[in-house]
């Protein structure tokens, strides 16, 4: 009996020894979250958002761990890589002179707005498209990518584009994307089912659970570069242009994004990394 | 509070708790059967009966819901009969429910004396027929508690049919939310409408338990 | 399916990553849920007047909402009053709320199954009414809880796997990644993620029994 007793009271010390590693986390996150919140007083301080990130020494990025070409986490290398990364370790050097001072944390389209206002992220690159109603929420950077809403079919569909459409088809997307609204705006009555993120909407797809998938078209194409048996149709039909977002009022946040595309675009590293992960240069 | 985020949001509300509801009343039926079948499978006199109703029991009471679910969901596309996320998150529910509900059916007819069976027996019935007409009504009796509990459980566990698109209450919930942006009332109200299903639930398994304690 | 693609060793080492999130999680909202269950157990035993049913409304209200409901809320409703927790910690936070609420009840009902002449005899021998909580009911209380807490506690490692709805990398989290990679993996890693949690959850159960006979 007291064997056992010495064994939970060690297991509990254990546990206890766990959280208080969770706990030092997520101490991490409010440090950032107070830095955010403090931002509309910045002027008191002097050192504003960005200060606040400086003094951290590392920027902390959203980005998609499922998105082929933009953010997508490789089980064997455990890295995650694509376009938002490289943006992502660009801001990193701007601020920082080194591109390493980042740390990224998943979000998904339906977390990325909480996990930003929660101060637990400084800012998103997620493949995120500028919106009127998102800017009641987040302060947006400047476009950093063109895309456009397509649609991702099996090999052989008889789906060639948004025409094809009606009310009996049944649309993938993902929740808290532009996509599913504006699918439902263009065919009305049209059945959308939306997954927590694009690896879900792609595997529904494959298991046969709709009948096209519907996104940007850059997303898109990551998907058909996974799985051959699928391809992207129709010319796209929306414009998509990508943000940057940070908490609101945040704008020496804003203007430090905007300085690293500037100089990006200025130094044509902006087309190396396009046509690294997109395969063609920008506008072509 | 913001009530507005009900009253705007009350038919995407109650396009999902019809969801829920639909959901686990099917998966209890379904889970009820199945649940029986496999109870008298695991106190069988037939030897092979007993290692299936076991062997099911055991493996799928220690793997969570949500496997289950999708292999349901998955496992049925991959030979080329796909089942929605609806179908197979209620028929998933209703699997894993079942593995519970078999155990408890099964600890309710232990308790009926072993006396019953041989007279039972002896009189010229068959084993099926004693099971169905003697022991069985007698044992759902007093497993209507843990019956009712495995009901309750049910109604939350039809909350992972978010996961593959599955039409209820939490899924139609995510949708408000990525409208609303307003986390703590969007999700406040979706406990509301779980609790005016499981809150009465609950009372009434107490009230039951408390006439057995009596009879007893 | 494609068996030999799925289990590559970069897949398996990925799966045992998430493996050990999953273990360090349970184990951790384990020790938490049992400690916090027991004190709001023997507090709801003991029926001190005010404490006793402002944690019975407590623990009926969590005991009736879907635990995805509860995880999903401590990570994204909470932050907007200005609670924010890691993903880690919002995980554990929220199995421990919800498991410790079972877990009380667990403890309250094993404590009140203890024959009320033994606590009379007690008394009548002089024992405080706190003594004879210490020597003579939990004692022999905490012997019968050992069977339903352990099945809770299997629950309780089970339930992790519900949080991939807010992405903790957990063991269900990254069979999603893997199988993301190749759809042709689906069943072969559906499949071992089973075995890992039977596994797991069979060596609990196994353990559990031996502590039972042990002290029967």
């Amino acid at each position: 009996m007291k064997k056992r007793w010495r064994l939970i009271s060690i297991a509990a010390v254990c546990a206890l020894a766990v959280l208080a590693g969770c706990a030092n986390n997520g101490t991490g996150g409010n440090t950032a979250g107070e830095g955010g919140n403090a931002a509309p007083a910045a002027g008191e301080s002097g050192a504003g958002a960005l200060g606040k990130i400086k003094d951290r020494g590392k920027l902390v990025v959203g980005v998609k761990y499922d998105t082929k070409l933009f953010g997508l986490k490789d089980p064997a290398s455990g890295n995650v890589e694509g376009f938002d990364i490289d943006i992502s370790k660009a801001i990193a050097k701007h601020i920082f002179g080194d591109e390493k001072a980042l740390e990224l944390k998943e979000v998904t389209s339906k977390t990325r707005i909480p996990m930003l206002n929660n101060g637990e992220i400084d800012m998103i690159v997620a493949t995120m498209t500028i919106t009127e109603e998102r800017k009641k929420e987040v302060d947006f950077s400047d476009v950093y990518f063109q895309a456009g809403q397509s649609l991702l079919v099996k090999k052989g569909s008889p789906i060639t584009g948004i025409e094809s459409l009606t009310a009996d088809s049944t649309v993938l997307g993902s929740k808290g994307s532009t996509s599913v609204k504006n699918i439902r705006e263009k065919v009305e009555g049209i059945k959308v089912l939306e997954f927590d993120n694009y690896q879900d909407a792609f595997n529904a797809l494959k298991a046969g659970q709709g009948d096209t998938l519907t996104t940007d078209d850059a997303i898109l194409y990551g998907m058909a570069a996974q799985d051959p048996n699928f391809e992207v149709v129709g010319k796209p039909f929306t414009d998509e242009p990508y943000g940057i977002a940070v908490q609101k009022g945040n704008g020496d946040i804003v203007q430090a994004v905007n300085d690293t595309l500037k100089e990006l675009h200025d130094s044509g590293e902006y087309d190396k990394i396009y046509e690294k992960w997109i395969g063609k240069k920008p506008g072509e | 509070m913001d009530f507005t985020i009900l009253t705007d949001y009350f038919d995407v509300y109650l396009e999902g708790f019809r969801g829920t509801v639909l959901s686990s009343l099917l998966a209890l039926v379904g889970s009820f059967l199945l649940g029986a079948l496999i109870a008298v499978f695991r106190i069988a006199p037939v030897r092979v009966l007993r290692w299936f109703g076991t062997g099911y029991v055991e493996f799928i009471r220690n793997i969570p819901l949500l496997l289950v679910v999708y292999i349901f969901y998955y496992g049925p596309s991959a030979l080329g009969l796909p089942l929605d996320g609806f179908t197979a998150g209620t028929i998933g529910l209703a699997v894993y429910t079942s593995s519970f509900i078999a155990e408890a059916i099964r600890a309710g007819i232990l308790a009926i004396p072993k006396g019953q069976t041989e007279a039972a027996r002896s009189s010229g019935l068959s084993y099926a027929q004693t099971m169905l007409h003697i022991i069985l009504p007698q044992a759902i009796k007093l497993v209507i508690p843990p019956l009712g509990n495995q009901f309750i459980n049910l109604i939350k566990n039809s909350s992972v049919l978010t996961i593959v698109a599955g039409l209820d209450l939490m899924y139609f919930a995510d949708i408000v939310n990525t409208e609303t942006y307003r986390t703590f009332d969007t999700y406040l109200f979706v406990a509301l409408f779980y609790l005016v299903l499981t809150l009465p639930l609950s009372y009434g398994v107490r009230v039951w338990e408390r006439r057995l304690e009596r009879r007893y | 399916m494609d068996f030999a693609g799925a289990y590559s060793a970069e897949n398996l080492s990925f799966l045992a990553e998430g493996l050990v999130v999953t273990l360090i999680v349970a184990g951790a909202s384990i020790v938490l849920s049992f400690l916090i269950g027991c004190v709001v157990g023997i507090i709801r035993y003991t029926q001190l007047p005010v404490l006793s049913p402002i944690l019975l409304a407590g623990v009926e209200l969590i005991r009736n909402l879907p635990l995805l409901l509860i995880i999903f809320f401590m990570r994204f409703a909470l932050p907007e009053i200005g609670i924010n927790l890691g993903l880690v910690a919002a995980t554990v936070t929220g199995l421990t709320i919800f498991e410790a609420a079972m877990i009380a009840e667990i403890v309250r009902g094993g404590l009140a199954s203890i024959e009320k002449g033994q606590i009379e005899a007690a008394r009548s021998s002089g024992l405080g009414s706190l003594q004879t909580l210490w020597h003579i009911v939990l004692p022999q209380g905490l012997r019968r809880m050992v069977p339903p807490l352990v099945s809770q506690f299997i629950s309780l490692l089970k339930d992790t796997s519900l949080a991939v709805v807010i992405s903790l990398p957990e063991l269900m989290h990254h069979a999603g990644i893997v199988i993301g990679h190749g759809y042709t993996y689906t069943i072969p890693i559906l499949l071992l993620v089973a075995l890992i949690y039977f596994s797991v959850n069979f060596v609990l159960s196994v353990i559990s029994r031996r502590l039972e006979t042990r002290h029967v």
